[in-house]
């Protein structure tokens, strides 16, 4: 594994809710330049784990390291896809600018978005296939749609990681394909792309790699090593082992890179 | 009096004037501040904060010994923000809900506003006559000076919110997204809600406790039926607060009885009853329309 | 006097506990705030229940102005129906509007009847004893005490005839309605309470104190117990005891006294919030404490398990890596560990550290149910 750039490396991330740990001394390292899920059963702590990367929620113990650094230091290479339902969608505003609100990390205090950010959200909104809704009041785009300004936003923010939380979360197809498309281009680009998922079928044809997660975490590395029937047991029980075996045999090695979109 | 000699009024007479100029200027600060409220789901903090002032106004009054409105809105500000700052602190750390902490901080500060309002009406030599003012507002008793302050820190704030517009927008769409940014969420609400705060105490003499949580929501809530930007929303807002306030002021002139208070409030809320039912892209009625056409339309190709 | 000073106590508890038991559930169901919406509007209610009768002391005013407060309520649900306003919204336009119309009513026709505003918000228990209820000739003590008394019976007749409904409209909505037990008939039962509660209660200590009472007992109460019935009780207790000693505080300060419950009942809630025995501030804070270390204690263990038999145990397993990794301090670290040992998690080894098997256990006992180790 190339170890020489670590987009992220996490360690022993102890995270508690009233005393009740959610995350145990967890450890964690994503090189860069990789598509990542992060998979576990409901309540394993998946989102918990995106949003003390993030700094969103503050650590009982361990610290997390952006190339290097603490994240503090790092934010702009940081880029975040909420859950869209962590917002009111009836907020009076368009998608365009909503994506514009990428760019005011970039922007700092007192001085407003302008053409320059006008533009690389256009271009944005270009790249997620949304810019025919540019003007578009967000409540009247559908899941979907919603779903692809929140991405655009997130390229706005034009980082070298991205977050995303449950992306795929009660999409169409077209914004699936779409999602997917987008996450493999920043890939290729040599970004870092980290997201929650919740669909186990999909995890071998979708990524590079794969956490595994269940309050600790149970493996992590290329998604053939970590699929294992004993990992799935360990993390899930024994209800999903036969599922995780039947997903098993798509996994070859040297079609990890590239894995062909399976047709809908 | 016809519609000419009110306009007269408006521009020769000097209280009319006054009154129709501080209602101006309060509708217009408390209509662009509540529109942040209302989209942040605290359209009752209003409420709560004017409640929470009444002890400032009497505390101010004590210990400074007068009347002076700067004293007494220092007062009125200083324990409305602390009513805020306890509602946060009981909702973030007990189980009690929001509403139970807006109606527990809203009715202990008033209450403790009456104790010590009858507390120092019973004093000796207290000229505290007039502080009761702030329970249901007098806005024909504003005077050309407390106009002056109003414009001057209602201006003040306004300012605050252009210079801040987009992380106070940011921080009321999207709090997480803001964090991630490194955005200073926490210190920016405590300073939004502190706007709204400084807002509301200016109208307190005018419209009174009870009913200056109106001009927080009603401006707002009509705004938002016509527009889907936030821009022109607050600027809507901040127009029908305005305009709530001068029509208010000149309606209330009208008639012996029609305190200006209540009044204003009725113009607002008829402002906000017009714009649910015919703002053209959500109000009722257009949308009623278009089913129907809809309908029809459906039937004749069909 | 004596007796004034008794009747006054007197009908300041027997109210306070008639808005304690309503209030509970209006607490439980966050709409605490329809209370102070309605506890405004019943005004206009009282306003034209006088016009359409001409007397004040008629019982069509209590009708008129219970039957404003469920349209208070009905207003708020409509408006919000519209999915225009947000619910907060909703109650913040309909009470103020419907407040406006009965003030601008009262100072426009009957300014002369005795509907001073000021009465209405602020109330004036002092003057309840004076007005007396004498059937045909016979003193048979304030009529606020009968009103008041007979309230409390209602109150608490409604909650005991319909707590299991209430009880299960105010936690499930959902399976009260698949239940039959129709949710939506129990909220406007509810809020015709209320109204009822806050129009008798108005007139002798005021609407915004009406609100303190509705609230802050039971507010106190939740922080302080877990149990509904228990809840119910507490709150009432809280209630009489807010009013018992707001009394005395309006008696030291020769203050009003409708104010001074209120503020008696907002230092009770003060107390509870502070010293509540689970939910309160100070166990919190020592809940915390006490946790702090057991929990340190275990996240070393866990930390140990995470890397036993591995490549780097070596140099994982170390007290000087400690302050590194977990990013504690070398005092707390050396702490946690003789915190650790002293429980006989963990033993140590020169600088290595090593789980005991109890602290294996202890530490597997925590992990979720499906963990096994095996795995990595």
């Amino acid at each position: 594994m190339n170890q020489a750039n670590l987009a992220i490396e996490i360690t022993d991330l102890t995270i508690a809710y009233k005393e009740k740990p959610v995350l145990w001394d967890v450890d964690l390292e994503f090189p860069e330049g990789n598509l990542t899920a992060i998979v576990g059963p409901n309540g394993a702590g998946k989102t918990t784990l995106l949003k003390a990367t993030l700094g969103l929620i503050p650590p009982s113990a361990g610290q997390v390291l952006v190339f290097g650094k603490p994240l503090r230091q790092q934010r702009r290479l940081v880029g975040y896809v909420p859950q869209r339902g962590s917002v009111d969608w009836d907020f009076p505003t368009s998608a365009l600018d909503v994506v514009m609100m990428g760019r005011y990390g970039h922007l700092g205090w007192l001085r407003r978005p302008g053409k320059a950010e006008r533009d690389l959200a256009m271009q944005a909104l270009h790249s997620v296939g949304m810019q025919d809704f540019a003007g578009r009041q967000i409540s009247q785009l559908s899941g979907g749609q919603q779903q692809r300004v929140f991405l655009a936003r997130a390229l706005a923010q034009d980082a070298a990681i991205y977050l995303m939380d449950e992306p795929f979360q009660g999409v169409d197809a077209v914004t699936e394909r779409a999602i997917l498309e987008m996450m493999r281009r920043l890939r290729d680009e040599g970004k870092t792309v980290i997201v929650v998922h919740h669909d186990l079928q999909s995890v071998p044809e979708y990524f590079d790699r794969a956490v595994l997660l269940n309050v600790r975490k149970i493996a992590s590395g290329p998604v053939h090593e970590v699929f294992t029937d004993d990992n799935l047991r360990a993390a899930y029980g024994d209800r999903v082992t036969r599922l995780g075996a039947a997903a098993l045999p798509q996994l070859e090695p040297e079609s990890r890179a590239g894995l062909p979109v399976m047709g809908k | 009096m016809n519609l000419q000699d009110l306009f007269t009024a408006l521009f020769f007479d000097y209280t009319l004037r006054t009154v129709a100029l501080g209602s101006a200027v309060l509708g217009a600060v408390s209509g662009a501040l509540g529109a942040f409220a209302v989209l942040r789901r605290q359209s009752l903090m209003g409420d709560a904060i004017s409640h929470a002032a009444l002890p400032g106004v009497v505390l101010a009054f004590l210990i400074s010994g007068s009347k002076d409105i700067l004293a007494l809105g220092a007062g009125a500000l200083f324990t409305a923000w602390l009513g805020t700052m306890a509602m946060v602190y009981i909702r973030r750390r007990t189980r009690i809900k929001e509403d139970t902490s807006l109606g527990l901080v809203l009715s202990v500060f008033f209450g403790v506003g009456m104790v010590l309002l009858t507390f120092t009406q019973r004093l000796p030599n207290a000229h505290q006559a007039g502080l009761d003012r702030f329970l249901f507002g007098q806005a024909a008793a504003l005077l050309e000076r407390d106009v002056v302050y109003m414009a001057v820190f209602g201006g003040g704030a306004l300012l605050l919110l252009a210079l801040l517009w987009k992380e106070f927008k940011l921080v009321s769409f999207d709090p997480e997204f803001a964090t991630g940014l490194g955005l200073p969420v926490r210190a920016l609400d405590v300073l939004l809600t502190t706007l709204l705060a400084v807002a509301i105490v200016l109208g307190l003499q005018a419209v009174g406790v009870v009913l200056m949580s109106a001009m927080v929501v009603a401006p707002a809530a009509a705004a938002r039926q016509w527009t889907d930007r936030l821009g022109s929303m607050v600027l809507l807002s901040a127009l029908f607060g305005a305009i709530s306030g001068v029509a208010g002021t000149l309606v209330s002139s009208l008639a012996a009885g029609l305190s200006t208070g209540p009044t204003i409030v009725l113009v607002a809320s008829f402002i906000v009853l017009l714009s649910i039912l015919f703002a053209p892209a959500r109000g009722l009625v257009p949308a009623a329309l278009r089913r129907r056409a809809q309908a029809s339309g459906a039937l004749s190709q069909g | 006097m004596e007796t004034y000073t008794l009747e006054i106590i007197l009908i300041a508890v027997v109210a306070a506990a008639a808005c304690a038991l309503p209030g509970v559930f209006l607490v439980l169901r966050r709409s605490a705030m329809l209370a102070d919406a309605i506890s405004h509007t019943v005004l206009l209610g009282i306003v034209l229940g006088f016009f359409l009768t001409g007397d004040l002391s008629s019982p069509f005013l209590v009708l008129g102005a219970a039957a404003v407060g469920v349209l208070t309520a009905l207003l708020t649900a409509l408006l919000e129906r519209t999915q225009l306003v947000k619910n907060d919204a909703a109650v913040g336009l309909i009470f103020p509007a419907l407040f406006s119309v009965a003030i601008i009513l009262i100072s426009r026709y009957a300014g002369d009847v005795h509907l001073d505003t000021d009465v209405v918000l602020l109330g004036e228990l002092a003057f309840a004893p004076f007005d007396r209820f004498a059937p045909f000739g016979v003193d048979l003590g304030p009529r606020g005490l009968y009103v008041m008394g007979g309230i409390l019976l209602i109150n608490l007749a409604f909650i005991g005839l319909f707590y299991k409904e209430l009880k299960l409209s105010t936690f499930d909505v959902g399976l009260a309605a698949v239940l039959g037990f129709a949710p939506a008939v129990v909220h406007y039962m509810l809020m015709s309470l209320v109204s009822i509660t806050l129009v008798g209660a108005f007139d002798i200590v005021g609407s915004v104190l009406v609100v303190a009472l509705m609230v802050a007992p039971a507010a106190s109460a939740y922080l302080l117990v877990n149990r509904l019935p228990a809840m119910l009780a507490l709150s009432t207790g809280l209630g009489a005891l807010s009013a018992l000693t707001g009394y005395l505080l309006a008696f030291l300060l020769d203050a009003s006294i409708a104010g001074s419950i209120a503020t008696m009942a907002g230092l009770i809630f003060l107390v509870s919030l502070l010293f509540a025995p689970e939910q309160g501030v100070v166990a919190q804070l020592r809940r915390r404490a006490r946790q702090r270390w057991e929990f340190a204690a275990l996240m070393l263990n866990a930390h140990l398990l995470n890397h036993e038999g591995s490549r780097e145990a070596e140099q994982e397993n170390r007290a000087s890596h400690l302050t590194d990794h977990l990013r504690w301090s070398p005092e707390f670290a050396s702490q946690v560990i003789t915190y650790a040992q002293r429980s006989g998690l963990i033993a140590v080894e020169g600088d290595h550290l090593r789980l005991t098997p109890a602290g294996r256990q202890r530490t597997l006992k925590h992990y979720p149910s499906s963990g096994t180790l095996e795995g990595t």
